[in-house]
C-alpha cells in the first residue's frame, strides 16, 4: 500500500485564538478513502484545506507522493492541484453562478491544461446528460449541481479528491445516488477520496478507514468496520449511538462542544465525557493501538457506555 | 377532542401549489412528524397553520385550534393565536433571534405583548424560570447575552423558550435541530419530549431526517409534492413503508452491511413544489408504477389499524393478502 497523502502533526491556530487543529496525523493510500468524521467547530474542515493547501499550517508538513508540499511553487504546485481536487459542500456556491457548467469545466481543464473536448464524456461519466454543459448553475438541481461539481473534479484526472460534506446539502433519496457515484468512479478510476462529514453512517459506507475529530484532535482512528462494532472512544461510542436506525441505545452528553478558542484542561471530551475521572484533567491522551490500524485517545480501554 | 385539526389544506403562490390537499389531526399531547424532503410543502403546511404567508398566498381548506376556526379568524385574533396558543421553533435560532436585543428582552416582550406577566419584573423572573426549564444552565447570563453571544444549541433552546413561553396548546417546530449537532439535537429532542409531557402540548415536528423521526416517536405523515403519501405510527411505518416512496427513502439510507456503490436509489429527483402533473406524483420515479397512476392521483386510504397510504398498487396487493384495513 503506497501512502499518497502523508499529513504529519498538523497544528492551526487562528487569529482569534482559535486553536482549530492539533498534532493531527492522518495518511491517505492511493485508491483508499478515509473518512473523517466530527461535529461543528472539531477542525475536521481546516484539515482538509490544510491538506489542500487551501490554509497554511503553524506546525507540522503535508507530503504528496513524498514530496513536502509547503515547497512546492509554480508548475510543480499546479501539478499538484491537478493531481488532488476537491468537491465542496455546497453546490450552490462552489460553481461560478454566472458561467455556465461548460464555461465551469472548461475553466479547470484550461488551468491544467488538458483537452477540452473532454466535456461530454466527463458529464456521461458523472451521470448528467450532456446537453446539461450549456446550462447555468440555477438551472439544475442540488444533486445535479454536485455531480457537475465532481465532473469539474475529475476533469483533471486527480489521484485524490477531498469530499468536504459533499453529499450533506443533498435529499436522502438524492444523498444514496451521489454516493454510488462516488463508489462506482473510485472502482474504475481508482481515486482516493478523503470524505469529510458529520455523518457518521454516511461515511462508514464509503470509507476504508475513519478518523473521528474532537476539538481539533483525532481522538479514534479504525478501519470502518472496526469502528463501527468495537469502537474506544467515548465521543466515538456517543456518534454512533446518535446514529439514527441503528437501534443503539442513545446516549445524550450533557452541555456541548467546549469553544477551541478556551479548551478545558487535559483531555478535550472530559467535560461532556459520561467516564470522565481525575487523571483526564490533566493531559490529553496520547493516539494509543487498540488493535491492527486502530488507534484511540483515552485512558480507558474501550467503556462500555450505557444510556443514563 | 383533537387540539390541531387540519382538513383539506391547499396552499398555492400564484400558480405554484406548495400543498395539495393535507389532513390530519393531533390530539393534545401528541406527536405527529411532516416526514419530507424539500419542496415537499412539509413547512408550508406548518407555516399555513399560523397564516404566516402574506398576500398572493391563497390558503384552502380549513384549519382548527380545539373547536376554533382559524382559517375564518380576522387577522387581528390571529395575531392573538400566534405565540399565545400556537407556539412556533423555526429552523434557523440565529434568523429568529433580533440580534441586538438581548435574549431577555425578547422573552420578556412576549410575555408582556400576550399578558402573560404583566409587570417588568415578575415577566423577567418568569424569563429566567422558562430559559432554565429549556435546559440553559446559566439563566441570568444568558438573558443578558446577544444572540451572537451563545452557541447554536442554546440560541436554538432560547427560541424554544421564547415559543413555550405562554404554554401554547400547540407547538409548532419546524426543522428544529437541522442546524445542530448530532450530540446536541440528542438533547434538543429529549427537550421537546420533556416539555410536551409537562405542558401537555400537541406537538407538530417537521423535518427532513428519518433518525429525528425514529427518536420522537409518535405519528407520522409521509409527505411528497403536497401531499400526505402514507400516515401511520412512526413505528409502524419505519419498520414496515406501505407507499413505493416512504419504502424507497427508507432503503436509500446508507446501513452498515450495505456494499458500497450498492445503495438502493430512488431513480431521478423530487419534483419541485409546484412540478406535479395529473396523475400521481411519485410514478415517474416509481419502480412499482402502472398505467393508471400517471391518470389520477391516488387518494389517502386505511391500509391497516391507524395507518393509511395513497398508493393504489400496494393496497390492491394487501388487500389480496387478507391485511385488514
Amino acid at each position: 500500500m503506497t501512502v499518497l497523502l502523508d499529513a504529519q502533526d498538523l497544528s492551526k491556530t487562528f487569529g482569534n485564538g482559535v486553536r482549530a487543529v492539533r498534532d493531527v496525523t492522518l495518511q491517505v493510500a492511493a485508491g483508499e478513502t478515509l473518512g473523517i468524521v466530527g461535529e461543528s467547530g472539531c477542525g475536521k474542515s481546516t484539515t482538509a484545506r490544510m491538506m489542500l493547501r487551501l490554509l497554511e499550517p503553524d506546525a507540522g508538513g503535508i507530503y504528496f507522493d513524498g514530496t513536502d508540499v509547503s515547497r512546492l511553487r509554480g508548475r510543480r504546485l499546479r501539478e499538484f492541484r491537478r493531481r488532488m481536487q476537491v468537491v465542496p459542500q455546497n453546490p450552490q456556491t462552489s460553481l461560478n453562478p454566472r458561467l455556465t457548467i461548460q464555461a465551469s469545466l472548461e475553466f479547470n481543464l484550461q488551468a491544467h491544461r488538458r483537452p477540452r473536448n473532454r466535456i461530454p464524456e466527463l458529464l456521461d461519466r458523472v451521470g448528467l446528460d450532456p446537453s446539461y454543459a450549456s446550462r447555468y448553475p440555477h438551472q439544475l438541481s442540488g444533486g445535479q449541481l454536485q455531480r457537475a461539481a465532481i465532473a469539474r473534479a475529475l476533469s483533471t484526472e486527480p489521484e485524490l479528491v477531498v469530499c468536504d460534506e459533499a453529499v450533506s446539502a443533498l435529499d436522502k433519496s438524492v444523498q444514496a445516488q451521489v454516493l454510488n457515484l462516488l463508489a462506482d468512479l473510485q472502482r474504475d478510476l481508482g481515486i482516493a477520496y478523503v470524505f469529510i462529514s458529520h455523518d457518521l453512517a454516511v461515511v462508514e459506507h464509503l470509507a476504508d478507514r475513519v478518523a473521528v475529530m474532537y476539538l481539533g484532535r483525532v481522538v479514534e482512528e479504525a478501519p470502518a468496520a472496526t469502528l463501527w462494532r468495537d469502537a474506544r472512544h467515548p465521543y466515538t461510542t456517543t456518534l454512533l449511538s446518535s446514529t439514527p436506525g441503528l437501534g443503539r441505545e442513545r446516549i445524550v452528553l450533557k452541555g456541548e462542544l467546549p469553544s477551541p478558542a478556551d479548551p478545558p484542561s487535559g483531555c478535550g471530551f472530559r467535560t461532556r465525557c459520561p467516564v470522565a475521572v481525575t487523571a483526564c484533567a490533566e493531559e490529553w491522551p496520547a493516539l494509543t493501538t487498540r488493535g491492527p490500524g486502530h488507534l484511540a485517545s483515552c485512558v480507558h480501554d474501550g467503556v462500555h457506555l450505557t444510556a443514563a | 377532542m383533537n387540539a390541531l385539526t387540519v382538513e383539506e389544506l391547499q396552499t398555492s403562490f400564484g400558480s405554484i401549489e406548495a400543498v395539495r390537499g393535507v389532513s390530519f389531526a393531533v390530539a393534545a399531547g401528541e406527536t405527529m412528524v411532516l416526514l419530507g424532503e424539500s419542496g415537499s410543502g412539509k413547512s408550508v403546511t406548518a407555516r399555513s397553520i399560523l397564516r404566516l404567508y402574506g398576500r398572493g398566498t391563497r390558503i384552502d381548506g380549513r384549519v382548527r385550534l380545539g373547536d376554533l376556526d382559524l382559517t375564518a379568524l380576522p387577522d387581528k385574533q390571529m395575531r392573538a393565536v400566534r405565540g399565545r396558543r400556537v407556539g412556533l421553533v423555526p429552523q434557523d435560532p440565529t434568523g429568529a433571534l433580533d440580534p441586538l436585543r438581548s435574549v431577555g428582552s425578547q422573552l420578556v416582550e412576549v410575555l408582556r405583548v400576550h399578558g402573560v406577566e404583566t409587570s417588568k419584573l415578575d415577566a423577567r423572573r418568569r424569563a429566567r424560570d422558562l430559559l432554565g426549564l429549556v435546559g440553559i444552565p446559566d439563566p441570568v447570563r444568558v438573558m443578558a447575552s446577544r444572540p451572537h453571544q451563545l452557541s447554536g444549541g442554546m440560541r436554538q433552546r432560547a427560541v424554544i423558550a421564547i415559543a413555550i413561553a405562554c404554554e401554547p396548546e400547540v407547538l409548532i417546530a419546524d426543522e428544529p435541530t437541522t442546524a445542530l449537532d448530532v450530540t446536541v439535537q440528542a438533547a434538543v429532542l429529549d427537550l421537546f419530549l420533556e416539555l410536551q409531557r409537562r405542558l401537555g402540548m400537541a406537538l407538530l415536528l417537521v423535518t427532513h431526517d428519518v433518525g429525528v423521526a425514529e427518536e420522537l416517536g409518535g405519528r407520522v405523515g409521509v409527505m411528497y409534492a403536497g401531499r400526505l403519501v402514507e400516515t401511520g405510527s412512526v413505528r409502524d411505518v419505519l419498520a414496515a413503508p406501505r407507499h413505493p416512496y416512504t419504502q424507497g427513502l427508507l432503503d436509500s439510507l446508507p446501513t452498515p452491511g450495505i456494499p458500497r456503490s450498492e445503495l438502493r436509489v430512488i431513480p431521478g429527483r423530487p419534483p419541485l413544489a409546484g412540478e406535479a402533473g395529473a396523475g400521481c406524483a411519485f410514478a415517474p420515479r416509481c419502480p412499482q408504477a402502472v398505467t393508471s397512476c400517471h391518470a389520477s392521483e391516488p387518494a389517502l386510504v386505511a391500509v391497516g389499524p391507524g395507518r393509511a397510504a395513497a398508493c393504489p398498487i400496494v393496497n390492491k396487493t394487501l388487500t389480496a393478502q387478507g391485511v385488514p384495513a
